[in-house]
Formats: structure tokens, C-alpha cells, sequence
């Protein structure tokens, strides 16, 4: 099994179709479920993961077979994520309001009725994309930090920064919209 | 923030917005929209080295400009480098 793998990541490095495509099917529902944790947008998901294995395929040179093929497709799924963040965010800045309805989640806390949650979900996607790709990834999604270190490509106390970061951006925020956490 | 303010900033985050499902799959099989993606770029011409720089005549006009400012006035080097 480890030489069968090995011989498909060898081949992958050599630009054989099939070996990336064994790849893609291997790995599509683990970096669709990470992107989708990222932007939560299950169709914009389904086309970043098409786009991260794109730039999986044309960087198949920098491959590295040692460093085992998930975490490096994870960090080119959260830059790619990342610059989708970004583009969206200079959209959003480009529409007057940036009116994002998000319906209330299935399981939501009722304690926090909807407009709060509506403005919480703005407030949040105000944030500038680094910060917000930290506090989504180590925060709501409780991803180990380390974890999200390796995906960011940063150390863990930068993520621990940039969550602190983005709560303190997320609360001045909230605050001037007179919302108290 | 103090640590109270960040961890009762975290728990009403956490509470505003859940985790998405662990186990989401995307909703089509995304195997030939990725070989479509890979023919539209082998589809693409590559450029030959170099081919997408455009050296205009103004970036000749101003490199030149540069080095005569430079050798006239070697003191001036410093806040050039310090403004490019």
C-alpha cells in the first residue's frame, strides 16, 4: 500500500493524468471540506477545489513526496481560499451595503436572535481576509492551531495573534453598532 | 482586551457562527470540470521568455535619466535607492 502510493505520487511528479487523477479522487473531499470551512460557500467550495487542484497539477515539480501530499494541498487550498476572500471582500467593499442575508443556522443558539447574528455575520466578513481566515479556521471551526499554523503557512503565535486580532477588530465593531458580546 | 473580554468574544462568535459539517462533500462529481480546466490551460499558448515585459520607450527614457543623475551626482544614489 505505502509503495502504491509512493508510485503515484512519483508519477503525479511526472505529470501522469492518472496519477493525479487517483490524487484528486483520493483527496477532493478533504480540501472541498477544508475550502468549504474557509469560505462557507459550498459552490464557491466546489470551484476553489477544482482551482487548488490546478495549482497542485502546475506545481507538481515543487512537490516533495517525503512531506506527504495532504498538508501541501491544504496550503495551496487556503491560499486559494485566501485570495477568494480577498476578492470578494474588494466586491462586498464595492457594493453600497455588502447586504450578505445569512439565513439562521440549523442548530443556532436562539439566545442570539437573528439580526444580531446578521450583523455578527457582517461585522465578521468585514475583517481583513488573513485575520478572518485565523478566527474561522481556529475559532468557530476549533481546528488545532497548529493545525492551522501549518495551512497558513505561520507559526502558532501568529495565529494565536491574529485571532486576538480579529476578536478585538470584531468587537470594536460590534460595539459601535451598539451590540455588547 | 483582557483575557475575559477575548474568551466571552470567542463564545458569542462561536454562538453567531457554527461550524460547517465535517463530513460535506461537494454536490457534483468534480473530476470532469477538473479535466476541463486542464485542457482550457494546455489549450493556452505559452509565452516565450520575457515575451509579457513590455520595455516602452518612457522606461528606457527613465533608466537612462537615472544614470546620468547618478554619475553627475553620486551623493544622490542613496535617496534614489531609497525612493524605488
Amino acid at each position: 500500500m505505502q509503495n502504491e502510493t509512493s508510485d503515484v505520487l512519483n508519477e503525479f511528479r511526472q505529470g501522469t493524468i492518472s496519477a493525479f487523477e487517483t490524487l484528486f479522487r483520493q483527496h477532493q473531499r478533504a480540501v472541498y471540506g477544508w475550502i468549504l470551512r474557509v469560505v462557507r460557500d459550498p459552490s464557491a467550495a466546489e470551484d476553489l477545489t477544482v482551482e487548488t487542484f490546478w495549482r497542485i497539477y502546475r506545481a507538481r515539480d515543487r512537490f516533495e513526496p517525503a512531506r506527504g501530499f495532504e498538508g501541501w494541498a491544504r496550503r495551496i487550498a487556503t491560499c486559494a481560499a485566501l485570495d477568494w476572500l480577498r476578492a470578494r471582500k474588494e466586491n462586498v467593499e464595492l457594493d453600497a451595503e455588502g447586504c450578505f442575508e445569512m439565513p439562521a443556522p440549523c442548530g443556532a443558539d436562539p439566545a442570539v436572535n437573528a439580526e444580531i447574528r446578521a450583523r455578527t455575520v457582517q461585522a465578521f466578513d468585514r475583517l481583513p481576509p488573513k485575520l478572518r481566515i485565523a478566527a474561522t479556521l481556529a475559532v468557530i471551526e476549533e481546528r488545532p492551531q497548529k493545525e492551522v499554523a501549518a495551512a497558513l503557512g505561520i507559526s502558532v503565535a501568529a495565529v494565536k495573534l491574529r485571532v486576538f486580532r480579529a476578536l478585538r477588530l470584531l468587537r470594536k465593531d460590534l460595539k459601535q453598532q451598539g451590540i455588547t458580546p | 482586551m483582557n483575557q475575559r473580554d477575548h474568551d466571552q468574544m470567542k463564545e458569542f462568535l462561536q454562538r453567531a457562527l457554527l461550524p460547517v459539517d465535517a463530513d460535506a462533500e461537494p454536490a457534483r462529481d468534480l473530476w470532469p470540470a477538473m479535466v476541463r480546466r486542464l485542457d482550457a490551460d494546455s489549450a493556452t499558448p505559452t509565452l516565450p521568455v520575457g515575451a509579457g515585459f513590455n520595455w516602452a520607450w518612457f522606461d528606457g527614457a527613465l533608466a537612462a535619466g537615472l544614470l546620468a543623475l547618478a554619475a553627475s551626482f553620486p551623493a544622490a544614489v542613496p535617496l534614489i535607492l531609497y525612493y524605488l
